[in-house]
C-alpha cells in the first residue's frame, strides 16, 4: 500500500515536474557557483545562492500553509509564528556557538545578555549548544504550541474566520512578548551575529552551498511527505473535513484529532523552514511574528494556488522574487503591487496561476482531443 | 499654537490692562515711568543684578493696577520669553508665529516694527532666580479670581514658605470661599506647623494634614517616618510618630480609593477607544458578516481627514473637529461603499477570501497615505477645549480629552442604536441579515442596503479615526494598531450583537488598565490576547451569542 502511494506521488505528471526542476535547481546552482569561475557569464554569486535558498525556505513554509489552507481548508494566519519559532530555536544553538568570540568575549552569556547585565544562562537557553537538542527543538517548539493551541480551538469548534482571527492573535502576541528584553530573546534587535555551523564559517561560499542544498532536499521531501499525507486515507479525510466538516462529523470521523494532527504537522513543517531560513541571512529578529509577514505568506499560496502544494512553491518563489525586485528598483510601488495582488487573485484567479495553468491546458487538449 | 493663543490672550489682556491705565484721573500714570525703568533693569548681565531688578519690579505689585503687569513680566520671564532690544534696552516679549518674530514692548503693550531676532538679546534666568520667581508669581497669584490659578499658586508655595508668607496666607484663608484652595491652604499653614519647635502644634498640624491628599503632604509625613540604620525612628517623639503612622495609613487608604477610580477612569477611556475602533467592525462584520481586514485604515483615514481639516483652517481650530467629524465619516463612507462596490460585494458567502482581498486594499490604502502625506507621523492638534484637566483632588485628575472621547463614543453607540433600531435603513439592514432571500422578496435592494450599510460601519471607523488622532499620532500604522484588539472586541462581545460590543469594550479596557501596574502594559496585553483566545474556547459565540437556529453557522 505505502509503495503504491509513493509510486503514484513519483508517476503523477505535476509531481514529476516539480521534482525534476528542484533536482535540476539543486544540481546546477551550486555547479555554476563553485566550479565556473567569477569572470564568467554563468556564474552565479554566492548572494545568489542564498537568496535562492531563502526563497526554497519561502516554499517550504508555504508548503506547510498549504497543506492546512489548501488541504483542511483552515486559513492560519499564525503560521510565520510557526516559521519563527523554528528561526529563533536555530538561532540560540548559532547564538551559543558563538562562544567568546562576541563583543564582550562572554564564554557562557551571549552578548545581549552580557549587555543587560545577566548574571547566569536562563533555563530555556540550556542544551541549546548542542545541535541535536536544537534540532529536536526546532520541531518541537512549533509542535506543541500548535498542539496546544490546535487543541484548545477544534475542540471548541473555532472555524473559520474566527480561527484565522485567533491565528492572528496569536502570532500578534508573540510579537508583542519578544520584543521584551525580558524574554531573553534578544528583545528588538533578536539573534544575529552568527559565526559558524557545526564548525564550518557561515560566510563561507561552501557552507553556503551546502545550506542551499539542504534546503533543496528539505523542500523535496516535504514535497514528497505532504503528498503522501493527502493521498493516504488520513489526507482523504482532511479533504472531506474541508468540503464539508459536519458531514464528515456525522459520518463518525473525529474531526478535531485530523484538523489537530495536519495542524501540527504543518506547523512543524514551518518550524524547519525557519531554522533553514537563519543560518542563511544570519538574523532573526521579533519582526518574524510580525502579522503582516504571515499573512503575505497566505499571499504567495494564494497566487500559486492552494491545494496542490507545488502551486504554493511556484508562488512563494514569484512573489519573492517580485518583492526582491521592486524593493530594490521602485520601493514605493512594492506595498501597491502586494495589495493588488491580493486583491486580483481572489476575484479573478481564485484557484491561482495553477489553477489557470491547468484550465488552460484543459482547454488546449479539447481542442486538441475536437481536431 | 497652544502657546500663542495663550500669549495672544495675554497680549489682549495688556492692551485692557493698559488702557485702563490710560483712563484720565488714575495716579497710576504718575508711577509709569518709574516702573519702566525698574523693568529695564532687568537686562543687567548679572543674575545678582536681574535678582534686585526683580525686588524692584515686585515694590509695584502693591501698587494699585500694576500687580497683574508685574505678574505678566514676571511669568515672560520665568517661560524665558523676555528680551531686550539691543540697542536701546527695551523690554519686550517675543514669540514665534509662522516663522516669524513678534516683539512686543511689555511696558507700551505695542508692537515694535523690528522682526529679526539679532536684534534682540534674551534675558537668561538661572535656578535660583527661577525658585524666586516662582514663588513671587505664586504670591501674586493668590489674589487670582480664578480658584484654579489660584490652588496652583498654593501648591507651588507648599515646602518653601516663609513665616511671612504664612501670615500672608492665613489672611486669604479668611476671605477664600472655594473649598479646594481652602484644603490646600490649610495644609500648607499644617506643614509649617510641622518646624515648629512645639510637640503639641505638630502634633495638631500632622492631624490637619492626615485629611490632605498633597503629594507635598505626604512626603513630609514619610520623612517624618525616616528611621536610622538600626532601625529607630529619627523622631523621638512617639506620640508624633504614632500620629504621623496613622496620618500616612489615613493618606494612603484614601489615595488607593482615587486611585482605584484613576484607573477605572482610565480603563473606560481605552474601553471608549476600542468602543469607537470596534463599532463600526461591529457593523460590518457583526451585522453583514464581512471581514473587513482594512477597517483600521478606514480608522486611519478618519485621523487624516482630521489632519487635512486642520490644515485648511489653521485660524479656528477650535472649531475642526465639528468639522471634521462629517467630514472624517464621509471621506471614510464614501472609501467604505467604493471598497464594497469594487471588490466585497463579488466575495459575499466566501469569507476567507474576503479577507485576503480587503488585506490587500488596507495594504494599497496604507502605501497611498505614505506616497501622499509621508511615511512620518503628523500631529493633530487638540482644541483648547479639550486640553487641560479636570482636578478633582491633588490625586485624581479627569483629562478634558478623554473625557470628550468617552462621552463622544457613547454618543455615537447611541445614534448607531437609534439608525439601528429606528430607521428605515436600520429595519432594512436587520432584515437583509437575517434573510437576504426573504428580504429581497419583500422588495428591498439589498445591494442597496449592502452598500449603505458598508458605509455606515466606515463612517464610523473614520469618525473613531478624529477621536484617535487626539489621543496618538496620526500616522500610516495608526490603524494597523487596532485591528486586531477591535475584531477581539467584536468577537468577544459577540458578534452581531452592539452591545456585547459596548460591554466588551469597556471590561476588556478596565481590564487592561488593572492589570498593566502588574504586568506591565506590553503583558498586560499579551495577557489579554491570551483571555480571550481562552475564552473563545469556553463561549465561541462571545459574551452575548445571538440566538438563532440554524446548526452551522
Amino acid at each position: 500500500m505505502q509503495s503504491s502511494i509513493f509510486s503514484q506521488i513519483i508517476n503523477e505528471k505535476n509531481s514529476k515536474i516539480f521534482l525534476g526542476v528542484l533536482i535540476f535547481v539543486a544540481i546546477i546552482v551550486p555547479l555554476l557557483n563553485l566550479a565556473v569561475p567569477a569572470d564568467s557569464s554563468f556564474h552565479i554569486s554566492t548572494y545568489t545562492v542564498t537568496l535562492l535558498g531563502k526563497y526554497l525556505c519561502f516554499a517550504l513554509l508555504a508548503i506547510a500553509l498549504d497543506l492546512v489552507w489548501g488541504y483542511a481548508g483552515i486559513l492560519s494566519l499564525g503560521h510565520g509564528a510557526f516559521f519563527a519559532l523554528g528561526g529563533y530555536a536555530m538561532g540560540m544553538y548559532l547564538m551559543r556557538q558563538i562562544g567568546d568570540r562576541g563583543v564582550y568575549g562572554n564564554a557562557e552569556l551571549p552578548d545581549f545578555m552580557v549587555f543587560l547585565n545577566w548574571q547566569e544562562l536562563p533555563w530555556f537557553w540550556h542544551g541549546f549548544d548542542q545541535f541535536w537538542f536544537a534540532m529536536i527543538m526546532v520541531a518541537l517548539v512549533p509542535g506543541i504550541l500548535a498542539f496546544v493551541f490546535g487543541w484548545l480551538a477544534f475542540r471548541s469548534r473555532v472555524t473559520g474566520v474566527y480561527l484565522s482571527i485567533m491565528t492572528q492573535a496569536l502570532t500578534y502576541a508573540l510579537l508583542l512578548a519578544f520584543f521584551r528584553n525580558e524574554m531573553g530573546f534578544g528583545g528588538n534587535n533578536g539573534l544575529t551575529d552568527f559565526k559558524d555551523i557545526l564548525g564550518f564559517s557561515l560566510q563561507s561560499d561552501n557552507t553556503r552551498v551546502v545550506l542551499f542544498l539542504i534546503t533543496a532536499v528539505t523542500l523535496g521531501a516535504a514535497y514528497v511527505l505532504c503528498k503522501y499525507i493527502t493521498m493516504s486515507k488520513f489526507g482523504r479525510v482532511v479533504v472531506a473535513i474541508r468540503d464539508a466538516e459536519d458531514r464528515a462529523r456525522f459520518i463518525g470521523y473525529k474531526v478535531e484529532d485530523y484538523k489537530l494532527w495536519i495542524f501540527v504537522i504543518s506547523a512543524v513543517i514551518a518550524g524547519i523552514a525557519g531554522a533553514l531560513y537563519v543560518p542563511q541571512v544570519g538574523i532573526i529578529n521579533p519582526g518574524e511574528f510580525s502579522p503582516l509577514n504571515s499573512i503575505e505568506l497566505v499571499v504567495w499560496v494564494a497566487v500559486g494556488g492552494r491545494g496542490t502544494l507545488y502551486g504554493a512553491v511556484v508562488g512563494a518563489i514569484l512573489v519573492n522574487y517580485g518583492k526582491t525586485y521592486f524593493t530594490g528598483v521602485l520601493p514605493e510601488v512594492w506595498l501597491f503591487a502586494l495589495g493588488a495582488l491580493f486583491v486580483l487573485v481572489t476575484l479573478y484567479l481564485p484557484k491561482g496561476l495553477m489553477g489557470l495553468y491547468e484550465q488552460l491546458s484543459q482547454r488546449y487538449f479539447r481542442k486538441e482531443a475536437k481536431a | 499654537m497652544k502657546i500663542n493663543s495663550f500669549v495672544s490672550f495675554y497680549k489682549i489682556f495688556l492692551t485692557i490692562s493698559l488702557f485702563v491705565f490710560f483712563l484720565p484721573g488714575t495716579p497710576a500714570i504718575a508711577n509709569e515711568h518709574s516702573f519702566s525703568e525698574a523693568v529695564s533693569l532687568l537686562s543687567a548681565k548679572k543674575f545678582k543684578d536681574k535678582e534686585v531688578a526683580v525686588d524692584k519690579v515686585m515694590l509695584f505689585a502693591k501698587q494699585e493696577g500694576y500687580s497683574e503687569k508685574v505678574l505678566t513680566v514676571l511669568k515672560l520671564l520665568l517661560k524665558g520669553q523676555l528680551y531686550y532690544k539691543k540697542d536701546n534696552k527695551q523690554i519686550v516679549s517675543l514669540q514665534k508665529n509662522n516663522g516669524k518674530y513678534n516683539a512686543t514692548d511689555v511696558i507700551l503693550g505695542n508692537k515694535l516694527s523690528e522682526t529679526s531676532k539679532r536684534k534682540f538679546k534674551k534675558i537668561t534666568v538661572n535656578n535660583k532666580l527661577r525658585r524666586k520667581l516662582r514663588s513671587l508669581i505664586a504670591k501674586l497669584s493668590l489674589k487670582n479670581s480664578n480658584s484654579k490659578v489660584r490652588l496652583s499658586a498654593v501648591q507651588e508655595m507648599m515646602g518653601t514658605s516663609s513665616a511671612k508668607d504664612i501670615e500672608s496666607i492665613q489672611t486669604y484663608l479668611t476671605t477664600e470661599k472655594n473649598s479646594n484652595v481652602i484644603g490646600a491652604m490649610q495644609t500648607l499653614i499644617a506643614l509649617s506647623q510641622l518646624e515648629s519647635n512645639d510637640d503639641d502644634i505638630r502634633l495638631a498640624g500632622i492631624n490637619i494634614i492626615a485629611e490632605s491628599l498633597e503629594p507635598k503632604a505626604r512626603n513630609k509625613i514619610v520623612s517624618l517616618l525616616e528611621k536610622d540604620e538600626d532601625g529607630k525612628y529619627l523622631e523621638q517623639n512617639k506620640d508624633i510618630v504614632y500620629a504621623a503612622i496613622k496620618a500616612k495609613r489615613k493618606i494612603d487608604e484614601r489615595r488607593d480609593v482615587y486611585d482605584f477610580f484613576e484607573k477605572v477612569f482610565f480603563g473606560l477611556s481605552l474601553g471608549s477607544v476600542l468602543l469607537l475602533a470596534a463599532i463600526g467592525l461591529a457593523i460590518t462584520f457583526g451585522v453583514m458578516g464581512v471581514i473587513n481586514m482594512a477597517h483600521g485604515e478606514l480608522i486611519m483615514i478618519g485621523a487624516y481627514t482630521t489632519y487635512v481639516v486642520q490644515l485648511l483652517m489653521p485660524n479656528h481650530i477650535e472649531y475642526s473637529l465639528l468639522v471634521a467629524v462629517p467630514a472624517a465619516f464621509i471621506v471614510a463612507g464614501l472609501f467604505g461603499i467604493a471598497i464594497e462596490r469594487g471588490v466585497i460585494r463579488f466575495l459575499y458567502g466566501r469569507p476567507l477570501e474576503t479577507l485576503l482581498a480587503t488585506f490587500g486594499i488596507s495594504l494599497i490604502l496604507q502605501q497611498l497615505v505614505r506616497s501622499v502625506f509621508s511615511p512620518l507621523n503628523r500631529s493633530v492638534e487638540t482644541p483648547l477645549w479639550m486640553s487641560g484637566a479636570l482636578e478633582i483632588n491633588p490625586v485624581f485628575s479627569i483629562t478634558y480629552n478623554r473625557l470628550s472621547i468617552l462621552i463622544f463614543s457613547l454618543v455615537v453607540f447611541a445614534l448607531l442604536m437609534l439608525i439601528l433600531k429606528k430607521t428605515s435603513l436600520g429595519l432594512k439592514v436587520r432584515a437583509v441579515s437575517q434573510n437576504r432571500a426573504m428580504a429581497r422578496a419583500m422588495g428591498i435592494r439589498s445591494e442597496w442596503v449592502d452598500a449603505m450599510t458598508f458605509g455606515l460601519g466606515s463612517g464610523i471607523a473614520g469618525i473613531a479615526g478624529v477621536a484617535l488622532s487626539q489621543l496618538t499620532n496620526v500616522g500610516p500604522n495608526l490603524g494597523q494598531a487596532y485591528i486586531i484588539d477591535s475584531f477581539l472586541v467584536v468577537v468577544f462581545g459577540g458578534v452581531g450583537n452592539l452591545w456585547g460590543t459596548l460591554v466588551a469594550s469597556m471590561s476588556l479596557g478596565v481590564f487592561n488598565k488593572f492589570l498593566e501596574p502588574e504586568a506591565g502594559a506590553v503583558l498586560a496585553k499579551i495577557l489579554i490576547l491570551f483571555f480571550i483566545i481562552l475564552f473563545i474556547q469556553k463561549k465561541p459565540r462571545g459574551l452575548f451569542p445571538q440566538k438563532g437556529r440554524a446548526a452551522e453557522n
